[in-house]
């Protein structure tokens, strides 16, 4: 039975990778710690749970990593995604303590994959984990178990009661029934909130009903909006979100990695307007992949296209479901439920416009097309040889990036500029302070190792006071 | 392969597509790699993978669409399923198939009524006094049972069993034929499946172990495994030394406890008992989540059958020369014949296919 009448060193808010890292650390510290996890336990784990890498600076080669990759091409990389909206210090804090993230999870029993083979070339810069994020999460919960640490599942806190920029309790919603907690700190590691529809639809309208949330439903971002409302300080864009280019017919909700189409660059795209919106060969994972999401968000219908033949069908992962098929572009319209003349006519134009070049699928080639309003920068090659295929695009939205600031000790700011007595924040909830936009691939797993760590060790400090 | 498919491989398809567009597994067993050599699913593709997989269980906890997403994805669960259906598909004769059904009905009845038929047999055949006295020095055993028996009961039991699997593994190799149809076995491919065969390496997880019980890594199943499989190698030589002994050398059974066929049984005999007995606890803790529920009887009544033989085995040795030998040895024999019979329509016959289906995979790495 959990003693939810006595006071706690540390609650964590939240049950995914950040939650877990800070948990982790403030028990090795000697606290006592209790974990409060929306989720039913199979459930588990937050996005943790569909992530599969975490992005890790290394000086030279590792088992798990290739080479090197060092501050300044990854400060360099993260630059070109956020288009400089990001928090230099914070940003370069987070990098170079992430040379240490791969260790400190191998210590909790993650399992890390030699190295990558496949349509993802991702070694150098990308750490996998062996089985993907819940093999991640099992680990996680596994040594958090063995440390005695306790673990509420089915447990949504609902409010947390903040004075003076300290908080006092937390009223939770345990398996259904009303029950506070007292800690004498708290980690928020609550997730963005971007499954709240109705909150989407505060900045999207009606185009938030055709978002397809990716990871799991119960980010739901009440956390955030308590704290956001008992004096917190914000960050970030409230507009802005992780997504990509999604089957139009994943789930709404809990999808996974595994329904992104990564068809885009090798396609040409097309909106129900049957016009192309975009260079589709700008670039290529994982810079640009993250584009596609709130490209196709901004269509309407927030839907799209991707017209491929069958040269490029092996050059790129197969779909969970499978693409339409048809011998024309006609027919393929009709399919789609496209204006078939129209299409024909986008594709006649590509295919005029595609210059002579030598293909390379997995690097910038000199495949291009001249002549195009919208051009294709690369891997530019006539649709021409039947069948042709058409994969239905939906935006995926991973997380939000509206969230709470914290300081490099990943202390939450109050409004008033003063750090708070005793909470902290770890993960999506805070990821808006170095993401102002874009996305790097498996940062987003570095921003949570990280901040979880130091903030479970100070509020372990506070703890043990 | 008939023309209507079971619901078993439709559903493996519908996984194995998922699968090959997620790919988080391809770090764990031979399976996924093999997958992902494919984009479409046939039926012998996915009996292949299904006779690939070990059951190991790693990706069912690694998986993101396991139970209760909506996705359902449970690999080991249905490749069980479909590897049964394969065990009965190509089950010779033919119609002996249906002896899948009900399995551990089957093997308990089989034992039960070979160890009946041999008790009766020596009370028929000898002197009843003989299965109750002390019976010592050479040729003891065979003065329970005559030699001829012995021997003919064994060599056509085994041999039946040895010729029904040799069609079985035939016509399995030929049901799972890739589109490109075959290609010649070589040396390479065949020695890699060998490793495999004996090291278990798709039930190492690369060395930090494959979910046994639940999320956590072990290697119990791998050593226990190991414990059973070599045990009953040991056994099988022990039983071969002695044949080349009574035939080439002139030297009877019983021999002593350190000749050479005494030791190899002994410590055989010991390694199939832990070995059994260790795979039947892990059978009955696991998390069930990922287990074919419905293919347990079969899989408890092979274990426990092998068990007894190896436990009234080492009995036998322990009380060889008092007057409770006869009826042991009896015993022991019947189980042993059980064994020989229902072997091509038992778990057993997943050694053969599953060494086929590495060799494949073997052969398909080397392209």
């Amino acid at each position: 039975m959990v003693e939810f009448t006595r006071l706690w060193d540390v609650l964590v808010v939240g049950g995914g990778n950040a939650a877990l890292s800070a948990a982790i650390t403030a028990a090795r510290a000697g606290a006592s710690v209790i974990v409060a996890e929306h989720a039913p336990k199979a459930m588990r784990g937050g996005n943790s749970r569909h992530t599969r890498n975490l992005r890790a600076l290394h000086p030279k080669p590792t088992d798990v990593l290739t080479e090197s990759y060092l501050e300044e091409e990854y400060w360099d990389d993260l630059l070109r995604v956020t288009g400089g909206r990001t928090d230099e210090a914070l940003a370069r804090m987070c990098i170079r303590a992430s040379e240490h993230a791969p260790g400190f999870l191998r210590d909790c029993g993650v399992v890390f994959q030699p190295s990558l083979s496949g349509t993802l070339s991702l070694s150098r810069t990308n750490a996998f984990f062996l089985g993907g994020g819940k093999a991640l999460v099992n680990a996680l919960y596994r040594t958090a178990e063995k440390l005695g640490i306790t673990i509420l599942y089915d447990t949504e806190v609902q409010h947390i009661a903040i004075e003076e920029g300290f908080a006092r309790e937390a009223i939770v919603s345990w398996r259904g029934f009303p029950q506070r907690i007292r800690a004498k700190a708290v980690i928020a590691s609550a997730g963005g909130f971007q499954a709240n529809r109705e909150w989407l639809r505060e900045y999207w309208g009606d185009a938030a009903d055709n978002f397809q949330i990716r990871g799991t439903p119960y980010a739901q971002g009440r956390v955030l909006r308590d704290m956001l409302a008992s004096g917190v300080q914000e960050v970030g864009d409230p507009t802005q979100f992780h997504a990509v280019a999604n089957d139009a017919r994943a789930p709404m909700a809990d999808g996974g990695l595994a329904m992104r189409l990564d068809c885009v660059p090798f396609s040409i795209v097309v909106n129900k307007d049957v016009e192309r919106f975009y260079d589709e060969g700008e670039d290529v994972w994982p810079k640009r992949y993250a584009i596609w999401g709130r490209l196709i968000a901004q269509q309407r219908d927030q839907r799209a296209f991707a017209i491929t033949d069958s040269q490029a069908l092996h050059n790129y992962l197969p779909s969970v479901f499978p693409p339409m098929k048809a011998d024309s572009i006609a027919q393929l319209a009709v399919m789609l439920d496209l204006d078939p003349a129209k299409l024909e006519r986008v594709v006649a134009e590509y295919n005029a416009a595609v210059q002579p070049g030598t293909f390379h699928g997995n690097k910038l080639d000199d495949c291009r097309t001249e002549g195009l309003a919208i051009p294709k920068s690369h891997w530019a090659r006539r649709i021409d040889t039947p069948p042709f295929y058409g994969h239905p695009l939906a935006p995926g939205i991973t997380f939000t990036f509206l969230g709470v600031k914290v300081n490099d000790r990943a202390r939450v700011m109050m409004a008033d500029g003063k750090p708070s007595g005793n909470i902290f924040a770890s993960g999506e909830i805070m990821a808006g302070n170095i993401l102002g936009q874009g996305y790097l691939a498996g940062f987003g797993m570095t921003i949570g190792t990280v901040f979880g760590r130091i903030a479970g060790e100070e509020a372990a400090k506070i703890g043990r006071n | 392969m008939t023309g209507t498919e079971s619901e078993a491989t439709i559903e493996a398809r519908r996984q194995m597509e998922i699968c090959n567009a997620c790919r988080y597994c391809e770090g764990y067993c031979a399976v996924f790699p093999a997958m992902t050599l494919r984009r479409e699913f046939t039926t012998g593709d996915l009996t292949h993978l299904a006779n690939l997989c070990h059951s190991c269980k790693g990706c069912y906890h690694a998986c993101q669409y396991a139970p209760p997403h909506p996705f359902g994805i449970n690999v080991p669960e249905t490749f069980a399923t479909i590897r049964a259906e394969s065990y009965a598909e190509y089950a010779w004769p033919q119609g002996m198939g249906r002896a899948f059904e009900r399995n551990g009905t089957l093997v308990s009845l089989a034992a039960f009524l070979s160890v009946t038929l041999v008790l009766l047999l020596t009370m028929a055949l000898q002197d009843p006094a003989i299965l109750y006295t002390a019976q010592t020095g050479t040729g003891a055993f065979f003065r329970v049972i005559p030699y001829w028996l012995m021997v003919g009961m064994a060599s056509l039991s085994f041999g039946y069993a040895l010729f029904a699997m040799g069609m079985g593994a035939v016509r399995y190799w030929r049901g799972t034929a890739p589109g490109a149809g075959q290609k010649p076995i070589t040396a390479g491919p065949v020695a890699e499946a060998a490793v495999d065969i004996l090291t278990l390496r798709n039930l190492g997880g690369g060395g930090h172990g494959c979910n046994d019980l639940d999320d956590s890594f072990a290697q119990a199943r791998r050593h226990l495994h190991h414990a059973m499989f070599y045990g009953f190698m040991m056994c099988f030589a022990a039983t071969s030394v002695g044949a080349f002994y009574h035939h080439f050398m002139g030297w009877k059974s019983p021999h002593a406890f350190l000749s050479l066929p005494v030791q190899l049984g002994t410590w055989g005999g010991v390694l199939l008992c832990i070995g059994t007995a260790g795979l039947l606890w892990v059978k009955t803790v696991t998390d069930p989540g990922p287990v074919a529920k419905r293919l347990l009887g079969g899989e408890y009544a092979m274990l426990a059958l092998l068990f007894l033989i190896s436990s009234t085995g080492l009995l036998l040795l322990a009380i060889r020369h008092t007057g409770a030998m006869g009826v042991m040895l009896a015993i022991h024999l019947g189980l042993v014949l059980a064994f020989f019979l229902v072997m091509p329509y038992s778990k057993m016959v997943h050694g053969v296919y599953r060494g086929l289906a590495l060799l494949r995979n073997a052969q398909e790495k080397h392209k």
